[in-house]
């Protein structure tokens, strides 16, 4: 009977249920760049078409360094929501993240990136402005720059349109985020052909942090905590650690080792 | 009245049920694109519609013949190591068997019209030409090869996108292709992407938009997401067109539309204008 009570609160979660908590508001995109970044100064525009709300970019200081931010936000009520289509990004989010990588390499500065997204947009316009190409400039332009860069997945790492922004050196995952080449609903309806079956999907997936950190697809789960205060805490002593390592590297070896990092799946 | 309603008169030719069994399938076919039916032999060797210029979907080797002076392939004997999720072993099997291929591409050094290139052909028969890991270990060391040996790469790609059964590996192909592609693009080479019908998902998000110059093939399909995702999504119907070549090239994302027959020439011709010379 103890042993009942136990469990409750000690019981790893499965595979369902990450998928079910990676897409509750635990943390919000502004809430984690506050907390761990000062003087976050906001961007905006690709300077080509537009300005995507669904991503925040700009440049901050991590314990006085200056650094780049990048983070898919799905937003806090509905009209945000709705105006970010849920953290779906359209071309022009990812042609600005591609903008300001660049600016980031000009000045040496280190990129954080931030992931929560169910995947690209799958709009008409998205399309007609080429999804798919500023999703493959995003992962090729990522592969040549010669700064540091850690992405951070803290809900869903949904397919290419989360990869577009973790082409990095590192990867790291929130305790119940998850990462995937599909949601576990678009998975279960192509192999099973029953949306319904997506419980089951999410178990063969393999999409957990805990299954990804196997497979190296990831270096490093963030616990999660009720505090974020210590989330943040615990992350900005991580990454100021981690990035005095990677900026010990010559450019060569940062893009050597970044493309060794994919050459080996 | 029973002039015209008599049940009988039809049933005095007797119908021979197993006529359709004699009729060897594929001989009257239907274009994809516009719908006009033809007699197989119509199509010729280049399997094009000769009402709408679509070209059909060829094998990988087929296209080989139609394209190639010579081929030497790369690669032939690379295998899945361990296809774990149920029933993937089958399908591999049964699309290697079908397709004579080790994967959903072909990969290998190939001479067009005189010029020597690195080439990839990915096959849609070939389970959809999804993105498996060897798919993209086959174009990964393609890219390398040309890069060590000075060549450009000319890839047609085909595919439904990501291989589901292989799940994150599949989508870190996209980055891993992309590595090489970079390394390849750094030595100053070449990188012609051929899009046929039907390039989606994860190889238009990756290597198929990643050309230093892009050709389509007529009416082919080419997008990132599904119609029917996008059309489930904004609640309406998508025009007919607006995913194919044509359209692409309207928005800027193709270089040129060529025929399927005249494509050696073009390969060649831009191969040719882009020979180093030496300074």
């Amino acid at each position: 009977m103890v042993n009942i009570g136990l469990n409750l609160f000690k019981h790893e979660l499965t595979p369902a249920e990450v998928v079910k908590k990676s897409r509750e508001d635990r943390f919000l995109a502004r809430e984690i760049i506050d907390g761990i970044f000062t003087d976050f100064v906001e961007l905006h525009g690709d300077r080509l078409s537009g300005d995507d709300m669904s991503v925040i970019g700009g440049i901050a200081a991590l314990n006085g360094t200056p650094v780049t931010v990048i983070a898919i936000d799905k937003g806090i009520d509905i009209h945000d929501k709705l105006s970010k289509r849920n953290g779906s990004p359209e071309p022009w989010g990812y042609r600005k993240a591609q903008r300001l990588m660049q600016q980031a390499n000009k000045f040496h500065r280190p990129i954080i990136t931030f992931i929560n997204t169910p995947g690209a947009f799958p709009g008409k316009t998205a399309e007609a402005q080429g999804q798919g190409e500023a999703i493959a400039t995003s992962i090729l332009e990522s592969m040549k720059l010669t700064v540091p860069m850690i992405a951070i997945i803290y809900g869903e790492g949904g397919s290419g349109g989360a990869l577009a922004l973790a082409t990095s050196d590192q990867v790291w995952m929130f305790q119940n985020a998850t990462y995937s080449i599909l949601s576990p609903e678009g998975f279960a309806s192509i192999l099973w052909k029953d949306s319904k079956r997506a419980d089951e999907a999410a178990a063969v997936m393999g999409l957990t942090p805990k299954d990804l950190l196997a497979k190296k697809v990831i270096e490093y789960v963030i616990p999660e905590s009720r505090s974020h205060t210590r989330v943040f805490n615990l992350m900005r002593k991580r990454l100021d650690d981690e990035f005095k390592q990677l900026n010990a590297l010559s450019p060569q070896d940062l893009i050597k080792q970044r493309r060794a990092r994919f050459r080996a799946f | 009245m029973d002039l015209y309603n008599n049940q009988k008169s039809t049933s005095k030719i007797k119908r021979d049920a197993s006529v359709n069994d004699r009729i060897p399938d594929g001989l009257f076919l239907a274009c994809p694109y516009c719908g006009v039916q033809m007699y197989n032999k119509q199509l010729g060797a280049f399997r094009v519609c000769d009402h709408c210029g679509y070209g059909f979907r060829l094998q990988a080797r087929e296209r080989v013949e139609l394209l190639t002076d010579s081929f030497e392939e790369m690669d032939s004997e690379i295998e899945m190591m361990n296809p774990d999720f149920p029933g993937y072993a089958d399908k591999l099997a049964r699309a290697k068997s079908q397709t004579e291929l080790g994967e959903s591409v072909l990969t290998g050094v190939a001479k067009i019209e005189g010029e020597k290139v690195a080439l990839g052909i990915m096959d849609s028969y070939f389970m959809m030409g999804s993105l498996g890991s060897m798919t993209g270990e086959k174009i990964t060391r393609l890219f390398e090869y040309a890069t060590e040996n000075f060549l450009p790469v000319v890839l047609f790609t085909a595919s439904g996108g990501a291989r589901m059964q292989e799940g994150i590996n599949s989508l870190m192909q996209m980055a891993k292709v992309s590595a090489v592609v970079a390394a390849h693009q750094e030595a100053g080479l070449l990188y012609l992407v051929v899009l046929t019908d039907p390039t989606t998902g994860g190889v238009t998000a990756s290597f198929a938009m990643q050309g230093d110059i892009t050709l389509a093939e007529p009416h082919a399909l080419i997008g990132f997401a599904g119609a029917r995702v996008i059309e489930s999504t904004i609640h309406e119907k998508l025009p007919k067109d607006f995913q194919r070549a044509e359209t692409l090239m309207t928005n800027g994302f193709v270089d040129q539309i060529v025929p399927r027959s005249e494509l050696n020439q073009v390969i060649a011709k831009i191969v040719k204008l882009h020979h180093v010379t030496e300074v």
